[in-house]
């Protein structure tokens, strides 16, 4: 029976035992975690907090009232993003017998249509996304395969792998998918020294951005001096728009802590931090739940498995501030302190939290490392380039067709990305532009598409790999106001420690605000503002060279990318007061139509401005001093008359 | 050692120090700002920037530790226009009003200005606002002009261990100010002014009252008494161009008669005072064997941070006032029925090396019936600024005594000033009381080394006393600590908050470079090995006042003037 299998024996057969023969009831337990056998109708929401803004739990509420109502057994799980953000509220469902489908964009009032349709083995054709492949199961007829679906044939997930597919807080699930086999197995057999020796050998790099080799950084933390040292593991994601760890967490909570584990035996600490968004309350909670569910298997605590290691995971939530993730300021607020970088050297490999040797590492990097001794060195080095070996996590955002989360092999070009996975660009517009890297990151251009997408490459063409936000700008996306977009956000980001970033990003700021605006004062006569563009151009090189921390010395990147790709619109919006892509609303000239206009003064009495003249029915006119560009009089009129040069 | 190439010179290293320092040590000049030698290099200010072969970016010489193989360029164009345009962007953000500015000359963000040559306004844009706090009676803290370097926060929390302040906000709307940013008189600011002292512009200051004490100067019905203590009689020199240390009272004299007070007095007659008066109390409690040990109140920094951190000890404090408010209670009984005057008519200003004194003399157990002890306290700097703005000229003016009675000082009412010299008076009088002879010799030398905590212990009665001298309240938490555990048990304890004590007071000379302050503290000494009257007991006017009036130390008389009513143990 299945209460009589416990976790814990679960534990000593999946972990401990050697032999591959599994006992009767356990391997039937087993068969049942892995979904190979299904007694009742199994329906999986996608609910992670992509799913949830989309509607999931409401979706999730209507699912129970119809199961209820119509009086049908079936199970109900909880699982994270499977990374297409553009078809939530994702439902899969899975019969006995049958495999897995899946249904995109289920609102609540789809609901009863499609489970109607499923539980009379059939499928819902309108709402269908796809199968899942399953090789002893017979196939639904005439379905695709989710794997076959261009979001996915052209990725290489390998953190990622199971988010979306597994229950995120069953640690058997895990167990049964093969999970802590590998933590069982490092920390059985093999010594600290061997297992760094591994990651080094992978060419794992740091995946928070700055590309350390963190077999490397692994090695210093254990040769360095002293008994007490400490993990920390950065979840403090804070970019706009970009979600990898999150994701990552509330899929697949167990797969982070596995990495956690095996990291903190190669270094020799049994104290780990996890600091996290207090924003992602769901990866949190998901977080603390498999924590609690390793240490009621065992897995963490004093002397697991027997081995004589000790270790314990605790989770701290950081406030909020964006420059909390560059590494020695996450250590000061894991002290308690203010949130403010510290010079480096000396690294906090050498002196870091509390004074102790300590390894911060990006939660996606943690994440690999799993996957790494179980598969093997060699099938890591075979991914990605020579340099850059693995997969990436990108957020996909901006202006294509598909914007999700993503994982590529890393080497992958930006064309591939945008054409073959994101689905091409939205509306069949062209592309402008790519910023990658998060908020401190470069843009590039179209010349750039066909570079690969690694940190050798990206350093070729002056980007930087940042922790994987890449988003895409089409035409009607005006560089300039980008840039001060990433401006604004970087200067409300600094923590204001050093000169260069609190006052220089600032008067960057007002810079780019200056040339967004039309001339107000003294100081914003073309020649001033022309100066200003050499000036940026200066001050980004002065806050690169001599700012404190990785948020200031990547704070101009954005603006000095935009600069050297697309100068001219720059200089459009100096001299001709123009912006092409008509978002600077200050800039925009709206005229009447004199042929047009029949005079029924609605547009002069809607502009806030006061700003159109004329009487009735005869034709009006934009007074063009006083107008603001907002818009309005284009919006309300009737007969077109309103036009924008 | 170790060889770096710096400029393209070989230059030797000490492994393992900053850059910094090497630079300093061969005389190449980098310009600091946030940089302090006592204190943890924070990296803030990036003024001193260099560039080093193989970095992508320029380095911070402050923090970065040398190696051996590096190669350093301190001032190549980049490095130059990097730390040009850090000015520039303070400037940018700074008010424009250094000619109304009380740093005006004696600022580090205008030196360096002119240093790196910024003779043109190249970023205009918002400046940020901040709204100037003069809520505390001593220290006004102006944020608009502050650059946030860290040196007050770091001073604060690091050396002094009192923390009243931090940054706020983040960004550039960053500030420093106190908890949930009310005013310094609400936080857990103890006046030290220590962060005035490190400050490197006009954002923070101390209070003044020159205004008012010009006014009564001239008022004819005021009686103006001036009364100056050691500490500013060995330190106002480098003001005027002297030789750093050189003890110049009787010019203080001259100048205070000429700018118009009535009487000059020195703080030296008060202390001798207290300390007749403090050996009594100790030498009692040593009989009783109660409430040791005795924590002096001298230093009313010390007492505003004990009222709050350790309520505990201030039973221990000695009940007797601090000289300042002896002096002024004095002049405003005694001196005023003798000389038939109406003590309101009587203005005392103290003339001093501390900040806190401007808390202290508003503080309740000092203005009796409302009518305060001393009217006005004034810092060294306000002394210098005074006197220049009276246009007197101290190379020019004849040396002149200060009056008697209560010029009249011994030696070692002058030393309080210096940390150990409160401790040595007691010694000296106790000795004379216990055994009727002086002490021979009156040095004591283990009371006048550099260390943070003096020790002195001698053997009575089959008994070890164990009396300390402490100076820095990081010194002191230290101590406190101990005695806790029980693993120090002194009998006496003299506190100074600030490092050096009064002779680094909050209102010391600005940017005093640190051998000024050995200087001083010999001058002090020097008044002693010269001196004839080594013992505050052998003060003649001291005794004619306790013949006349007083009485003997603990008598009625002198516990209603000399003796704190809110900690007077005595009934």
């Amino acid at each position: 029976m299945n209460s009589e299998i416990t976790s814990y024996n679960i534990v000593e057969h999946l972990l401990l035992s050697n032999s591959i023969e599994l006992p009767e009831d356990v391997e039937r337990k087993v068969k049942r975690l892995r979904r190979e056998t299904v007694d009742f109708p199994v329906i999986f929401v996608g609910s992670g907090t992509c799913g949830r803004v989309a509607g999931a739990n409401e979706t999730l509420a209507q699912i129970r009232k119809y199961l209820e109502e119509n009086n049908q057994e079936a199970e109900l799980v909880e699982v994270g993003c499977i990374g297409m953000c553009w078809a939530e509220p994702l439902v899969d469902i899975q019969l006995p017998g049958r495999p897995r489908i899946s249904y995109q964009k289920v609102t609540p009032k789809k609901v009863t249509e499609i489970l109607d349709a499923t539980f009379n083995i059939t499928y819902e054709p309108k709402y269908i996304l796809g199968q899942f492949k399953n090789p002893i199961m017979e196939p639904w007829e005439e379905l695709p395969y989710i794997e076959g679906l261009p979001f996915y044939k052209n990725q290489q997930r390998v953190v990622l792998e199971d988010c979306g597919i597994l229950n995120p807080v069953s640690i058997e699930e895990y167990m049964a998918h093969g999970g802590y086999k590998t933590m069982a197995d490092t920390i059985l057999h093999t010594t600290p020294a061997g297992t760094r020796d591994n990651i080094i050998k992978s060419g794992l790099r740091g995946r928070g951005g700055g590309g350390f080799l963190a077999g490397e950084k692994w090695h210093i933390a254990a040769e360095a001096e002293g008994e007490q040292k400490y993990l920390v593991c950065n979840a403090d994601e804070s970019d706009p728009g970009a979600f990898m760890d999150r994701a990552l967490i509330e899929g697949n909570p167990h797969l982070l802590i596995e990495g956690i584990v095996i990291a903190a035996y190669a270094i020799g600490t049994s104290k780990c931090y996890v600091y996290i968004r207090s924003a992602y309350e769901l990866a949190i909670k998901r977080l603390r739940e498999a924590i609690d569910e390793c240490k009621d298997a065992g897995l963490l605590g004093h002397n697991i498995l027997d081995s004589g290691f000790n270790i314990q995971i605790k989770v701290k939530n950081g406030a909020g501030a964006f420059v909390c993730g560059e590494e020695t300021a996450l250590i000061n607020s894991l002290e308690g302190k203010r949130g403010i970088p510290r010079p480096k050297p000396p690294y906090p490999t050498q002196l870091g939290l509390f004074n102790k040797p300590t390894v911060v590492n990006n939660a996606e990097t943690l994440a690999n490392v799993p996957k790494i001794l179980k598969k093997g060195v060699e099938w890591f080095t075979q991914l990605g380039t020579e340099k850059s070996p693995g997969t990436k996590v990108f957020a996909l955002a901006g202006k294509i067709n598909h914007p999700g989360l993503i994982e590529v092999p890393m080497g992958t070009t930006f064309r591939q990305i945008i054409n073959n996975i994101a689905g091409g660009m939205k509306n069949n517009g062209s592309f402008k532009a790519a910023q990658i890297g998060g908020p401190s990151g470069s843009c590039i251009a179209e010349e750039n598409l066909d570079t690969k997408i690694d940190y050798e490459s990206l350093n070729g063409i002056d980007a930087i790999m940042g922790s994987g936000g890449l988003v895409v700008a089409d035409e009607n996306t005006c560089m300039v106001d980008l840039a001060r977009f990433f401006m604004d956000f970087l200067q409300k980001s600094s923590c204001g420690k050093c000169i260069p970033c609190r006052e220089g990003t600032r008067r960057m700021l007002e810079i780019l605000s200056s040339i967004t605006r039309r001339p107000q004062d003294y100081n914003h006569s073309s020649l001033d503002r022309f100066k200003g563009i050499m000036q940026l151009e200066e001050l980004g090189k002065v806050i690169e060279d001599t700012s404190l921390c990785g948020l200031g010395q990547t704070a101009p990147k954005p603006v000095l990318s935009a600069l050297y790709h697309f100068r001219e619109e720059f200089e459009e919006h100096i001299f001709d007061r123009k912006c092409r892509a008509n978002v600077c609303k200050d800039l925009r000239s709206y005229y009447i139509d004199v042929e047009a206009c029949n005079g029924c003064t609605l547009c002069a009495v809607k502009c806030p401005e006061g700003a159109i003249i004329g009487t009735a029915h005869q034709p009006h006119f934009i007074v063009e001093n006083k107008c603001t560009g907002c818009g309005i009089c284009f919006e309300v009129c009737k007969f077109d008359a309103v036009f924008l040069k | 050692m170790i060889e770096i190439e710096v400029n393209n010179k070989i230059i030797e290293a000490k492994k393992g120090e900053v850059l910094l320092s090497t630079l300093k040590r061969n005389g190449i000049h980098v310009p600091t700002l946030c940089y302090m030698k006592e204190l943890f290099p924070t990296g803030a200010c990036r003024m001193c920037a260099v560039e080093m072969e193989g970095m992508a970016n320029l380095i911070p010489a402050c923090s970065y530790p040398v190696n051996e193989w590096m190669r350093i360029k301190t001032h190549s164009p980049r490095v130059v226009s990097a730390r040009k345009m850090l000015v520039e962007l303070l400037l940018s953000n700074h008010p424009d009003d250094c000619l109304y500015c009380i740093r005006n000359g004696n600022c580090e963000l205008q030196k360096l200005a002119e240093e790196l040559n910024v003779h043109e306004r190249r970023f205009f844009g918002r400046r940020a606002k901040g709204r100037i706090d003069n809520s505390s009676p001593s220290i006004v803290h102006n944020p608009e002009k502050c650059i946030l370097c860290g040196r007050c926060v770091r001073y604060c929390d690091e050396i002094l261990r009192v923390s009243a302040i931090d940054f706020i906000g983040r960004g550039n709307s960053a500030t420093i100010g106190t908890e949930f940013n009310r005013g310094l008189n609400l936080s857990t600011c103890i006046d030290c002014g220590q962060c005035i002292m490190v400050c490197p512009t006009g954002a923070l200051h101390e209070k003044t009252n020159q205004n008012k004490i010009r006014q009564v100067i001239h008022d004819k019905t005021k009686h103006v008494v001036g009364v100056f203590d050691s500490g500013v009689a060995v330190s106002l020199a480098e003001e005027f161009g002297f030789k750093p240390g050189k003890n110049i009272e009787q010019l203080i004299s001259a100048a205070l008669r000429i700018i118009g007070f009535d009487k000059v007095y020195d703080s030296g007659f008060a202390a001798d005072l207290m300390i007749n008066e403090m050996t009594d109390e100790w030498l009692t409690r040593i009989e009783n064997n109660e409430n040791l040990p005795l924590i002096t109140t001298h230093c009313p920094a010390w007492v505003k941070y004990a009222e709050r951190n350790y309520p505990g000890l201030t039973g221990h404090f000695t009940s007797v006032n601090p000289p300042q408010e002896i002096m002024g209670s004095i002049i405003k009984n005694y001196y005023a029925h003798k000389a038939g005057l109406n003590r309101e008519n009587i203005y005392v200003v103290s003339l001093t090396t501390c900040t806190a004194r401007k808390e202290e003399k508003l503080r309740k157990a000092y203005t009796p019936h409302g009518i305060p002890h001393v009217d006005t306290v004034m810092t060294t700097r306000e002394l210098a600024e005074f006197i220049k703005l009276h246009g007197i000229d101290l190379n020019q003016i004849e040396e002149e005594l200060t009056d008697l009675p209560f010029g009249m000082s011994s030696t070692v009412g002058k030393m309080v000033a210096s940390p150990g010299g409160l401790a040595e008076g007691i010694v000296r009088t106790a000795f004379f009381k216990e055994n009727n002879r002086e002490l021979r010799p009156p040095r004591l030398t283990k009371l006048r080394n550099n260390k943070a905590r003096k020790e002195y212990r001698f053997r009575k009665n089959g008994r070890d006393y164990l009396m300390l001298a402490v100076h820095g309240l990081a010194e002191a938490i230290k101590l406190f600590k101990e005695m806790k555990l029980e693993q120090t048990k002194p009998d006496f304890i003299e506190i100074l908050a600030c490092k050096e004590g009064c002779l680094n007071g909050g209102g010391q000379p600005l940017r005093t470079p640190e051998n000024h302050i050995n200087l001083r503290r010999k001058a002090i000494y020097n008044i002693d090995n010269q001196g004839s009257i080594k013992t505050a007991h052998k003060n003649p006017e001291v005794e004619e006042l306790y013949a006349k009036y007083l009485g003997t130390p603990g008598s009625e008389k002198s516990v209603k003037l000399l003796y704190n009513p809110d900690l007077t143990h005595k009934e």
